[in-house]
Parts: structure tokens; C-alpha cells; sequence
């Protein structure tokens, strides 16, 4: 029922825009294939499988939704939308096809990548070399250019990642997995220049981007088990007789607990104990491991649990005795970690800051919080429960972009499905703001409420981007082969979804800041610099 | 309050703290403080050389610094137990037989984890380490909010973490000045767009900021093409940072990289050399352009550890510990070198390997600043909570 009554709104705010006048032709032919889409959609519509039923007010501004729920509305994902019915839509985004389907442009770019024909220990196996060889050189000049070399083919490792990355944000059908990866990535953040962390980049991503919207206890499986994160926050150096606390203390306070969450500095201590052996090992050679703990050796990839580092003491962490046995006591102290009420508040306040506004109430954390804990740490479960919220109905539109969300909601409207070819002036652009992929230098991850982004130089900064990408000047189709001469026009933001979604939404005053406008390219510079279009 | 709490209060009261750049109140006084930090690990024992340390130049053979008096390549002699790089000899050393400038070896941090990333957090967060740390929390900006009115400004492209924290501290980077996409016009009308907006302030601020830093620039290259056109790289960004510095901003902060000298690092010339005599030069230039407001001027040179005391098999150095802070500035009792010292030899190295840290980097800078901006002992506390300022007599 729902689904026919936004049919017939869109026919209505459709046939009211057909009486415009220079938009006719892009006009009719939205029109038309919008049309095909809702066809098909109610024809192909089957039965409403939804688990709940979804709010009414969602109906009412779809492109508002939209523009919280994925990485940016535009007409591809308004079509995606209006096909689907939006409570199938919102089910669709929470428990997606496991399998990623992007567009055969965006594959193609992607699995060109040195990341996807190579795994990690392969690659890791690779750098390691590369650096062998370069400290192995005789001559000072030689050993610097081969060292050089290493540190460019690192630095490419990364830039495909937060390529890949982005690809993935603009072009995906799955735009909330994505954007629970980036927030993921951000909650267990590792900053790529720490030794030959960009090595793991692509890997680390892509674990933490398959549990995504699934259970929180996974997370911390794969975040504890990864080289990138082992190595990032030392605890490959963490071993018995040589306590490192730094991912022991920060595994409470950022990932799980949080900084009131009720732990001591003892808990710090014991936990860094507990974590002792919990390494990487970059080479095919296993340690001479004592006879009696033989078989408690265990090397995934590169992730090595080395007994001869490990603190088999008994300990006492939260209150709870621990039993020194090996590596089972970090399965233990993990299930105390992830089902901990105080995990389950921390972890839901920062996906309400993230989905909902700068200062959720504590109602609605609660309640994430109860759900946290009654599906067992189910992400998807707890986003359901926000989502439904009426407090988060009633924010939508308000919450200020970072960074990259400007970035990337620019460019999914300026360009839509059309495939960008280079991704550089986004990575440049996210630099320049201040949030950079893998570029947060402590291990808090980035901020993600308005006082740190609104600062003066940010929002100049975003009207020289708005400039770049409404004027069509960009860099995005600028590509090194001198063979792909293809120039994206400028893109044309006053069109169907404009007049349909977007013009409702927008003040007096960029509604008079847009009839200034003496060009489409003028017209889009504005639309992208709009108070509205900082916020989500 | 704990970082939770403070970030809470934050939401609730958007753009309280909002220094005003431009239209802030004035200062506490008007004197000037500038944060030069090398990013990499300088190596400080070829910057302020030992040489009356013969294990100096037994540890060093291939990269140590003459002894004064040799040729064009030896150190400078400053007083019988130190020398200073000769790639300083025009820029530096004249202001240190000025008195305006001053050296404090054996300073640093209690960070011991080696690592360039690491330690420069440590030292810009500027809090005890080895407890819970404010990551939301750097010293430069717990001094701007101590002095409500002093304007801040990193020039960098990014907002780095010495300036997080409540207190909006603007950033531009000056290295590469590109001239605006937007025309007055557009200005004009996306300022309009933002008037009854909640973003206002920063639009208009960001605007003023933008305008004001090319007027500055333009009048500069009109009335003082002796420099400006042959300037180039730090010299350039240098001169630019005293332009802003001179008239709008009081407390500023620059980084400068390219100092981890693992490989190939050269003595009394080479590739150290050459990155001191870009520095120095810079250095000047920055005094040459203040003027009359160098009088009121303290700057200080950090970087986050020293390198290892003796140099590797590939004629460089490795990560290391305690490093050279420089103070610079007309408000600066310079001409010697200060703090707590102990004679360079192998027994007084730490693990053996590299300078010892006797002068901690916070209560150096309390001190300092204290001393600078005439600080009371809270006030000082609450840039440096937990340490007692130490009184080098720098001011």
C-alpha cells in the first residue's frame, strides 16, 4: 500500500515538472525510464516479506532517507528506491546479498588492482623482499632509490585500497554495508604509515567490511587476529617480561568499553598479560617454540600465536578469574568484552552519533543498547531499532557532513552511475579536509560530530570542491592512458530528482542563491555549496 | 571531566568556542610564539656538535663534524664544549652571537617507543603518556584557550593534533598559494545562502581568512620583490608565515619534513646540510620579515627524538632518544646553551646508545610560555597538567 501511495506522488511532483521549460528533454527521458522502473518494480513487486513494518514518514521524503541511509541520494538510488518499496529497500540494505555486485565499469577498474590479484601474504611476502633487497645495497645513492621505490609501491598498495574504497562507496548497490565499513574502519582505526601497514590495508578492510552488519563479536575476532591491527597498536611486541599495553588499554577504551565503561588500570594490565603472544610473522619460519607448548602453536596467514610470549599466570580481568591457558583466554576475555552492557551502550551511542545526531538521547541509546544485548551483539538488529526510532525520523537532514561524506555524496550526485576513472582528486580532497582514508594519526579514529569539521578553512575548502566538481573541472575521467581521452560534460544537478526530491527541501535563501545562477555549472556550484547539502 | 563528557558538552554548545580569528578579543599581551616541529627525528648530535667529545668522533667516522677552526666545513664554535653545523654560519650563528638564540640539548619526551608517529603524538598531545589520554586534546590549543583571545593558526594543510581540541583554531597551509575558484560574485551569494544558517560564522570567517591571506601576499610581492622572487621552498613559506604572524596572529605553528636520515646523511656537507641551510635560511628570513615585532618574538625548533649517537652501516643514523631543542627570537636571552647537561661520553648515553632526555619537553615550553605570555601556575597546569615548569631562563 505504501509502496503505490509514493508511486502516485512521484507520478504527480513528475507531471507538475514536465511544465518546466529548458529541462524537458533530460525531463522526459527520466521520465520515461522512471516509469519502465516503477513498471517493473509493482509488476515484480512480491508480497511484503519485511520482518517489521517501517515507519509511514519515510514515504513522505524519500531523498532525505536516502541521503542518511547511503553514502549520498541520486536518481540511480531514487529508482533503486521507488522499485523496491522502501520497507523492502531498508531490508534489502540490512541483510544484503552476501555476494558484492558492482557495475562492470567498477569491477573492472577494481580487479585490476595489484590488491585483488594478490592476497596478503602474498603481497606481504612481496614488500618483504623489495625491502630486503633495498637494505641489502652497497651504495648510499642506490640503497636510497631502492628504498624510495619500497615506500612508492606501499604507497600505491594504499592509494588502491582507498580507491577501491571509494569505488565501492559511489557504486555500490550495498550502500550500507559501505558505509558501515567506513564507520567500522574508524572504530578499529589504523593509521597506514606505521611501518608496512599499507600492505594490509586491503585485507583488513575487506574482513571487517564481511561482518559489517553482523555480529559485534566478529569484529573483535578479526580485529584481534589481524596483523594490521597486532602491529598498529604493538602488541606483536606485547610479551611476557615485556608488558606493551597500548592495544590492551585501547581495545577497552576505544573499541569496546569505552572510557567510562568501569575498568581499572589493573584490568589494563591483566588484559595486556592475556594478549601476550598475539604477533605477526612476515616470514615462512616458525619459532623454536618450547616442547610443552608445541602444540598450542598457531599461524594463520600472518597472524602467529607464539606460546614462548605468552604469560601462562592466571589472571584477574573485570572481576573475573582468567585461567592461564593460552590463547583460549583471549576467546574468553573477548565474549566478556563484546556481550558487556557497558560495550553494548558505548557501541550503540557511536552509531547513533553516526546515523542520528551529534547528541542522541539516552532513551534511544538504551534501547539500541537492550537490543545489543538481547541479538547477541547483532549490528544489523541494533541499526533496526535506530532506524525505526522516531527520533531518528525526526533527524534526518540535520547531521553535518564530515569530510568524506561531503566528498563522496558530491560525487554520487554529479555523476550518478556514470563510472569516475580517477579517483585521485577525492583522495586529494579528503587530505585537504583532514580525513584521510587510513590517515588517522591516533588510534581514536576520526571525530564524527560538527564542532570538529565546521571549522572556517573546511567550509572554504568544500566551496573550492563544490567549484571543481559543479564546473565539471574536477580530474574525475582524468586518466594516465593517453589512449582514454573520454571527458565527462559537466554534470547536469537540475534535473528530474532535483525538481522531484531535492528542491522541497531547501531554503528560501539557496532558492535565491540558485536563480542567481547564470549557467549549469554556476547553478551546480551552488546546489553542492548549500547549507543543505552539508548536512545528511 | 572525562574525554566523553567533554565531547558531550561540545555537541550541546556548537561554536561556543569559537576563537573569533579575526574578530577576537586582544590578546593577553602581544608578544609572538611560533612551533617549528621537524618531522622524522633531526639529528640533533650534528646540530649542536660536542666537540670537545672525542668519543664524538670516534663514534662517527665518516659523518662527524670537524672541530672548529678546520676549513669552511667545521663547526662553529659557540663555547669550549659545543659547536653548531657550519651550513648555519649566515643564518643561525650570527643571531646566537646576538643572544637570540639559545640551544637546550638533551630534551625530549619520556616516549620511548621509538616510533616517528607515536612520538610526535606524545609530544603534541603534551599529556603524561602510559595513562588514558585525551586524543581530542593538543598543548597549542589548551594555550589558546587559556588565552581566550590569543588568535592561533596552523600553517598547515591539515588541522594537526598539537591544535585539536575545544578551542577552532583556523588552518592554511602557505607552502603553495593557489589564487581562489570562486569569484566575488559567488562568494557573495553563497556567503547570502548562509545567513540565517547555523554555519554562518565559519562561512563568513573562512571567507575573511581566504581574502586576507592573499591581500597580504599580493602587497607583499608589490612592495618587497628583493625576497619574495627569489625565495623559494621553507624560505618562502617562511617569509609568508611572518606576514600573517606580524599582523593577525599570535600563537602559530609550522612542520617541516624530511629529516629521517637513515642512509647517506653527509657531514659538514651533504644531504643534512643542505636541509639545515634551507631551515636556517628560512629561520632568518621569518625574522627578517617580522621586523620590529621580532623584539616580541620566541620560537622554538622540536622534533620528536634525537637519532642514535653512533652512525650505522650506511653513514646515517638510526632512531633514537634525547634531541636539541632551538629557541629562537628577540625576546629570548640567547647566546648559550641551556638546561641540564652531562658530558658526552659512552658511560652517559641511554641504553647506550643514544642522548639521554634530562629536560623534559613539557616543562621546557611551560616554562617557557610561562614566561612568555606571563602565566600563572593554573594556567600553565592546564597546558601541561602533572609537571612542574622548569625556569631555564629563557625569558
Amino acid at each position: 500500500m505504501a509502496f503505490c501511495v509514493l508511486i502516485s506522488k512521484l507520478d504527480t511532483q513528475l507531471s507538475e515538472r514536465l511544465q518546466v521549460p529548458y529541462l524537458n528533454n533530460i525531463y522526459g527521458f527520466i521520465l520515461c525510464t522512471l516509469s519502465c522502473f516503477l513498471l517493473t518494480g509493482c509488476a515484480a513487486s512480491p508480497a511484503n516479506t519485511a520482518r517489521t513494518s517501517w515507519p509511514k514518514e519515510f514515504q513522505t521524503d524519500p531523498i532525505l532517507l536516502l541521503n542518511r541511509v547511503t553514502w549520498g541520494a541520486n536518481t540511480n538510488e531514487m529508482h533503486q528506491l521507488v522499485d523496491r518499496g522502501v520497507e523492502n529497500y531498508l531490508d534489502s540494505q540490512l541483510h544484503p546479498d552476501p555476494v558484492i555486485t558492482l557495475p562492470n565499469t567498477v569491477h573492472a577498474q577494481i580487479s585490476g588492482m595489484q590488491i585483488s590479484q594478490k592476497n596478503m601474504v602474498q603481497l606481504a611476502v612481496e614488500s618483504e623482499q623489495k625491502r630486503k633487497a633495498a637494505d641489502a645495497i652497497a651504495s648510499d645513492d642506490e640503497k636510497k632509490a631502492a628504498q624510495q621505490a619500497y615506500q612508492q609501491y606501499l604507497n600505491q598498495l594504499a592509494k588502491e585500497t582507498a580507491t577501491r574504497s571509494l569505488l565501492r562507496d559511489l557504486y555500490s548497490p550495498q550502500q550500507l554495508v559501505e558505509q558501515m565499513t567506513w564507520f567500522w574502519m574508524n572504530h578499529f582505526s589504523v593509521h597506514q604509515s606505521k611501518s608496512n601497514l599499507r600492505v594490509l590495508l586491503a585485507d583488513y578492510e575487506d574482513q571487517i567490511r564481511a561482518h559489517s552488519l553482523g555480529s559485534f563479536r566478529d569484529l573483535l575476532t578479526v580485529t584481534a587476529h589481524h596483523p594490521a591491527m597486532l602491529r598498529y597498536l604493538d602488541n606483536e611486541q606485547n610479551a611476557k617480561g615485556h608488558i606493551n599495553e597500548n592495544y590492551a588499554r585501547e581495545l577497552m577504551e576505544l573499541h569496546t568499553l569505552g572510557v567510562a565503561g568501569g575498568y581499572s588500570q589493573a584490568d589494563v594490565q591483566e588484559l595486556a598479560r592475556i594478549l601476550t603472544g598475539l604477533g605477526v610473522n612476515l616470514s615462512d619460519q616458525k619459532p623454536a617454540v618450547k616442547k610443552e607448548w608445541q602444540d598450542q602453536y598457531w599461524r594463520q596467514g600472518l597472524f602467529e600465536f607464539n606460546p614462548n610470549h605468552h604469560d601462562y599466570g592466571n589472571k584477574t580481568f573485570l572481576g573475573k578469574s582468567i585461567h592461564g591457558r593460552g590463547i583460549a583466554e583471549v576467546d574468553e576475555v573477548l565474549d566478556l568484552l563484546a556481550f558487556h552492557p557497558a560495550t553494548a551502550h558505548f557501541v550503540s551511542r557511536k552509531l547513533a552519533v553516526y546515523f542520528v545526531g551529534d547528541s542522541p538521547s539516552d532513551a534511544l541509546v538504551d534501547h539500541m543498547a537492550k537490543t545489543f544485548l538481547a541479538s547477541g551483539g547483532q549490528i544489523s538488529e541494533v541499526l533496526r531499532t535506530l532506524f525505526m526510532s522516531s527520533e531518528f525520523r525526526a533527524s534526518l537532514g540535520t547531521k553535518f557532513k564530515d569530510p568524506i561524506h561531503y566528498v563522496v555524496s558530491s560525487v554520487r550526485l554529479a555523476y550518478d552511475d556514470k563510472t569516475i576513472l580517477n579517483a585521485g582528486p577525492m583522495i586529494n580532497w579528503l587530505n585537504r579536509m583532514g580525513e584521510q582514508l587510513y590517515g588517522r594519526q591516533t588510534p581514536d579514529g576520526y571525530p564524527l560530530i560538527q564542532v570538529s569539521w565546521a571549522s572556517s578553512g573546511q567550509m572554504t575548502t568544500r566551496f573550492e570542491i563544490a567549484k571543481a566538481i559543479g564546473s565539471g573541472n574536477a580530474g574525475l575521467f582524468r586518466t594516465d592512458n593517453p589512449e582514454a581521452t573520454e571527458r565527462a560534460a559537466f554534470p547536469q544537478l537540475a534535473n528530474a530528482l532535483y525538481y522531484q526530491s531535492w528542491q522541497s527541501t531547501l531554503g528560501a535563501e539557496t532558492k535565491a542563491a540558485l536563480d542567481q545562477a547564470v549557467s549549469q555549472q554556476e547553478w551546480n556550484i551552488f546546489l553542492l555549496a548549500s547549507p543543505e547539502f552539508m548536512k545528511r | 571531566m572525562n574525554r566523553r563528557q567533554v565531547l558531550r558538552v561540545l555537541a550541546a554548545l556548537p561554536f561556543m568556542t569559537c576563537s573569533g580569528q579575526l574578530l577576537a578579543l586582544p590578546s593577553v599581551n602581544s608578544n609572538k610564539f611560533l612551533l617549528v616541529f621537524l618531522r622524522g627525528g633531526y639529528d640533533a648530535a650534528n646540530l649542536l656538535i660536542p666537540v670537545s667529545s672525542s668519543f664524538y668522533y670516534e663514534s662517527r667516522p665518516n659523518i662527524a663534524i670537524a672541530k672548529p677552526g678546520l676549513d669552511a666545513h667545521s663547526a662553529l664554535p659557540l663555547d669550549s664544549d659545543w659547536g653548531l653545523h657550519p651550513a648555519l654560519r649566515e643564518s643561525i650563528y650570527p643571531l646566537f652571537q646576538n643572544q637570540q638564540a639559545a640551544f637546550i640539548p638533551f630534551a625530549g619526551t619520556d616516549d620511548l617507543s621509538r616510533s616517528h608517529f607515536e612520538t610526535q603524538d606524545s609530544i603534541e598531545l603534551g599529556q603524561a603518556i602510559n595513562s588514558s589520554r585525551n586524543f581530542q586534546s593538543g598543548f597549542l590549543n589548551r594555550l589558546a584557550s587559556v588565552l581566550h583571545g590569543s588568535n592561533a593558526i596552523s600553517f598547515t594543510d591539515q588541522l594537526p593534533v598539537i591544535f585539536r581540541g575545544e578551542t577552532q583554531i583556523p588552518n592554511m597551509a602557505l607552502r603553495q598559494l593557489d589564487k581562489p575558484g570562486l569569484n566575488p560574485r559567488q562568494t557573495k551569494i553563497i556567503t547570502a545562502m548562509y545567513q540565517n544558517s547555523d554555519l554562518s560564522k565559519p562561512v563568513v570567517e573562512g571567507f575573511d581568512v581566504r581574502d586576507e591571506v592573499l591581500k597580504e601576499m599580493t602587497a607583499h610581492m608589490d612592495t618587497a620583490s628583493r625576497n619574495a622572487i627569489t625565495s623559494k621552498g621553507f624560505e618562502l613559506e617562511a617569509r609568508r608565515i611572518a606576514t600573517m604572524m606580524k599582523e593577525k596572529y599570535s600563537i602559530g605553528f609550522v612542520d617541516v619534513g624530511g629529516w629521517d636520515t637513515h642512509v647517506g646523511e653527509g657531514g659538514g656537507v651533504g644531504y643534512l646540510a643542505s636541509r639545515f641551510d634551507e631551515l636556517g635560511r628560512g629561520l632568518i628570513a621569518f625574522k627578517e620579515e617580522m621586523g620590529t615585532r621580532w623584539q616580541d618574538t620566541a620560537m622554538v625548533v622540536v622534533s620528536e627524538f634525537g637519532r642514535t649517537f653512533r652512525e650505522n652501516g650506511n653513514r646515517g643514523t638510526d632512531h633514537g632518544h634525547g634531541s636539541v631543542y632551538w629557541v629562537l627570537g628577540g625576546k629570548i636571552k640567547g647566546g648559550r646553551i641551556l638546561g641540564e647537561q652531562v658530558s658526552v661520553n659512552q658511560a652517559n648515553l641511554f641504553q647506550s646508545r643514544d642522548y639521554p632526555v634530562l629536560n623534559d619537553y613539557r616543562a621546557i615550553l611551560g616554562g617557557l610560555l610561562g614566561g612568555l605570555y606571563g602565566l600563572s601556575t593554573a594556567q600553565i597546569t592546564s597546558v601541561f597538567s602533572g609537571v612542574k615548569a622548569a625556569d631555564v631562563g629563557l625569558v
